[in-house]
């Protein structure tokens, strides 16, 4: 099995998950053993292969400009843990 | 004392104004009540599917083909990853590696620079190179209370087109006129109304200082919280010499966020480049690509004639000074409301009707804040006061009244002229009457006149504008005073 180098910590971290030692040993593992199955394409002459940005041949799905009708504030609060004045309330961020 | 280098680039987010969002048909709508024009996709919730705004691509490509960029043929969506309250699906759908428009550039009007700097431009004519422009989608926006942060998602989702110049500006002044000239070609081309008080146009600088004889660009500053174009000038101002000093005193400037506080006048650190995001961007597994020749085609009939363009017409087809042309192209609107009055009678000089478009029409309006849209003064209107002008029908300080009462009431300038009584005695008979009493009333003055005294055909003129109060038409009686006295 190749070494990817992966710093689970980082990755963790960017996911905003807390992994104990053995936790980020098995993910560590899991996600080399994911690498490899990619690195498999390594063993394959993909020169003539063109890249594509989706697993489907398929483009130009959109739609017109024309606006439909929305959730009422209600609807779009339902799930909300907190709410004021209408709106979504959570702990208060400070930066940008 | 070394000299010191500024490199500025500018990322510019312009709202577009269509009807519905980028991903989801919910209304763009800026004012509405909190939370009501949204839906599972712009709120986020599990398992909620995006579909492309065609209107917001076209949109953006027309901007490409008016700041003359490539656009690729196959574009793609990405998914930018981070967590933030404003963005409940922790990643924004935006563009990665194949953009929608590609280079181009955004030319500086020399009325786009602060009216204290045109008279100082450094680089004329200069054009401010673009390094790409990608579709995206906006945010929420947060309210911060003492309680904790408040969040509406009816912006959430709006079609953002991100604007990103070249490390190509020099000065604050550059990048001044950088921001109005591109709004007013957003505007020309009606794909976004692009106010930056309302927040439908943003701006991040880019800012780096570094010794004249340094190679390489010095550390990347980034200014946020930039609310208006004139903000962007002081907040330039003030980082520049900020870092030069920084540099003076033998300090390291490292990459960092800094926020602008306009209110103090200075700039606060926000993180430094070991606090950066890691955004991992891959392609939207949701979304699929698109091609892009067949819009660029069609778009390119709906590509306006831009401000330069505009303007370099004016001065050729109307004989107007570029000064003028570039005060008459500044604003769509303008430009129609002027090409109307002159088409309103083509005998009447355009040189002539730029003039009290600019100096009479802008006049009032800006010192009774008002806006073209509010003028009751009409193309057609103007054209008829200044043929009147023209025709000697009126005297140029009788038209300004004969304005003031148009601009204030809307009446034509034919009834105006009716009520005032201004209506100058033309008909050359009552002249004549009028110059035979003169004569016959000043024999040494007419001896003067044909000794070769010239002045004494002024000073007649005027006694017959006094006896006729004011209502005969000078330029008839000069003629017919000169013909009695041979």
């Amino acid at each position: 099995m190749a070494n990817h180098h992966i710093d689970i910590h980082h990755v963790a971290k960017l996911a905003r998950l807390k992994l104990s030692d053995s936790e980020a040993a098995t993910y560590t593992l899991q996600l080399d053993h994911i690498l490899d199955y990619i690195a498999a394409l390594d063993q394959h002459d993909l020169d003539a292969a063109m890249p594509t940005a989706h697993a489907e041949a398929v483009f130009d799905v959109w739609r017109h400009d024309e606006p439909r009708p929305s959730f009422t504030n209600e609807q779009s609060l339902a799930n909300a843990p907190k709410k004021s004045q209408g709106q979504f309330q959570m702990p208060r961020v400070v930066e940008e | 004392m070394p000299r010191y280098i500024t490199t500025i680039g500018l990322e510019v987010h312009a709202q577009l104004n269509t009807r519905s969002k980028m991903f989801c048909p919910c209304a763009v709508e800026y004012g509405a009540e909190p939370n009501t024009r949204t839906c599972p996709v712009c709120l986020g919730l599990p398992g909620a599917l995006p579909v492309l705004n065609l209107a917001a691509i076209e949109k953006t490509i027309l901007t490409g083909l008016m700041l003359d960029c490539r656009t690729p043929d196959i574009s793609k969506w990405d998914r930018k990853n981070y967590f933030y309250p404003d963005m409940p699906k922790n990643y924004q759908l935006t563009q990665f590696d194949q953009p929608l428009c590609i280079g181009g550039g955004v030319p500086l009007y020399e009325l786009s620079y602060p009216k204290d700097a045109q008279k100082t431009i450094k680089n004329p004519g200069k054009v401010v190179k673009l390094t790409r422009i990608h579709l995206e989608e906006d945010v929420g926006k947060s309210t911060h209370t003492g309680a904790g942060t408040l969040l509406d998602f009816n912006r959430a989702g709006t079609p953002l087109m991100e604007i990103v110049s070249d490390p190509d500006l020099e000065t604050a002044e550059e990048a001044f006129a950088y921001l109005n000239s591109l709004r007013q070609i957003l505007i020309y081309g009606g794909v976004s109304e692009a106010d930056m008080e309302k927040g439908q146009m943003r701006c991040d600088v880019n800012i780096s200082v570094r010794p004249e004889e340094q190679k390489e660009l010095g550390a990347k500053i980034e200014l946020k919280n930039l609310n208006s174009v004139s903000a962007v000038r002081r907040a330039i101002h003030h980082e520049v010499a900020r870092q030069t000093e920084c540099l003076e005193r033998g300090e390291k400037l490292v990459q960092s966020t800094r926020r602008w506080d306009d209110d103090r006048g200075e700039t606060q650190l926000m993180r430094t480049k070991e606090d950066a995001h890691d955004y991992r961007y891959f392609p939207d597994p949701d979304l699929l690509p698109i091609h892009t020749s067949p819009i660029l085609e069609r778009m390119r009939v709906h590509k306006p004639e831009l401000p330069h363009e505009k303007c370099a017409r004016f001065v050729q087809d109307y004989a107007v000074s570029a000064y003028d042309a570039n005060v008459l192209a500044s604003e769509k609107p303008l430009a129609n409301w002027f090409e109307q009055a002159v088409a309103a009678d083509t005998k009447v000089p355009a040189k002539k009707i730029a003039n009290w478009v600019i100096n009479e029409l802008l006049g009032h309006l800006n010192a009774s804040n008002a806006t073209l849209a509010d003028s009751k003064v009409t193309p057609q209107a103007l054209n008829q006061l200044v043929a009147d002008v023209e025709l000697g029908k009126i005297s140029n300080n009788q038209a300004k009244e004969v304005f003031e009462e148009m601009f204030a009431t809307g009446e034509t300038p034919v009834t105006i002229i009716k009520q005032k009584g201004f209506e100058q005695v033309s008909d050359s008979g009552a002249i004549e009457k009028l110059c035979d009493e003169v004569i016959a009333a000043n024999p040494a003055k007419v001896a003067e006149f044909k000794a070769g005294n010239d002045k004494v055909l002024n000073w007649m003129t005027g006694q017959i504008m006094k006896s006729s109060s004011g209502k005969a038409n000078p330029k008839v009686v000069g003629d017919v005073l000169r013909g009695k006295l041979g």
